[in-house]
């Protein structure tokens, strides 16, 4: 009885494994970092680019206005091709668009905003990068967009047009 | 003056180096265990990635706050997930992967153990047939 069971027992479990590495074969190799979305916004003090002065992040988002939290810089080529779809953004009046300067130097900030345009209500200088980590960021350019404290969506990389369709449409 | 001398002494042999130093491996010992998100196999602390020096400095500041190392890596799990950790808590998502190990260390364990005490009946009624 029991060496009738092993060899069906033997090719079934074979199949189970069969199926897993199958599936396995299809799942894509490219580790895409998980978008945690759950958190509130961090309570940390941060400098602000224009004034130095130091505050908490809580006052920057404290209404129950929809925000768009960026992390950019002068040195992040990515930047400058999502900068047309922040100024669009920034026309519109339900959404208060908040930067964070992510490594880098004030001139060079300020010569990038000159050139292309300054979207942003608001600025956080973060010249060691620990403010975007506080963020759970993963580098320069991501964006996340807040409503009553909370991060209800992340944008690893730079927006694109599709990302701009679907933030308009989270702010009707 | 044996004053000032009495306090020269102590500083050259008391090594007060000793408490950075402690800071210092501790913060190794963290980065070692903290992955690198955005590299390919490497940990915070192999890595030279923008991502990975802003996270030596948080590290850092969270030492100097006090933080102990369970509190420092809880902090970035909640940042990052336990994707961040080498080494993952024991939490309601990894106690399949810790327990996994063990359970079939015991199963194992018990499928030798079972043969073992078959073979020995076996040869304790060859004997008795004898």
């Amino acid at each position: 009885m029991k060496n009738k069971i092993l060899p069906f027992l033997i090719f079934f479990i074979f199949i189970i494994i069969f199926i897993v590495f199958y599936k396995g074969l299809q799942n894509t190799n490219i580790y895409t970092p998980e978008s945690k979305t759950s958190f509130e916004v961090p309570s940390v003090s941060v400098k602000l680019f224009n004034s130095d002065e130091i505050i908490n992040t809580l006052e920057i988002f404290n209404s129950d206005k929809f925000y768009l939290l960026n992390i950019w810089s002068s040195w992040c080529v990515p930047c400058k091709q999502e900068h047309p779809i922040l100024m669009e953004l920034s026309q519109n009046n339900d959404l208060e668009i908040i930067g964070i300067n992510y490594k880098d130097t004030k001139k060079n900030a300020n010569d990038f905003l000159k050139d292309l345009g300054n979207p942003y209500d608001n600025i956080i200088f973060d010249n060691k990068g620990t403010n975007a980590i506080e963020w759970g960021a993963y580098g320069v350019p991501e964006s996340f967009l807040i409503n009553n404290n909370k991060i209800i969506k992340k944008y690893i990389g730079p927006l694109s047009k599709g990302s701009l369709e679907e933030i308009k449409l989270f702010i009707k | 003056m044996k004053i000032l001398k009495l306090f020269l002494v102590i500083f050259f042999i008391f090594p007060f180096n000793n408490l950075k130093a402690d800071n210092e491996v501790l913060k190794n010992k963290i980065t070692k265990n903290l992955r690198c998100l955005i590299c390919q196999g490497q940990s915070v602390y192999d890595s030279d990635s923008e991502f990975a020096n802003s996270l030596k400095i948080v590290v850092d500041n969270k030492i100097n706050e006090g933080l102990s190392e369970n509190q420092i890596y809880s902090y970035f799990q909640s940042k990052y997930g336990d994707w961040i950790l080498y080494d993952p808590m024991f939490n309601k998502n990894t106690y399949f992967l810790w327990l996994l190990p063990l359970l079939i260390f015991f199963v194992g364990g018990a499928i030798i153990f079972n043969k073992f005490l078959k073979k020995q009946k076996k040869s304790d009624i060859n004997k008795n047939e004898r």
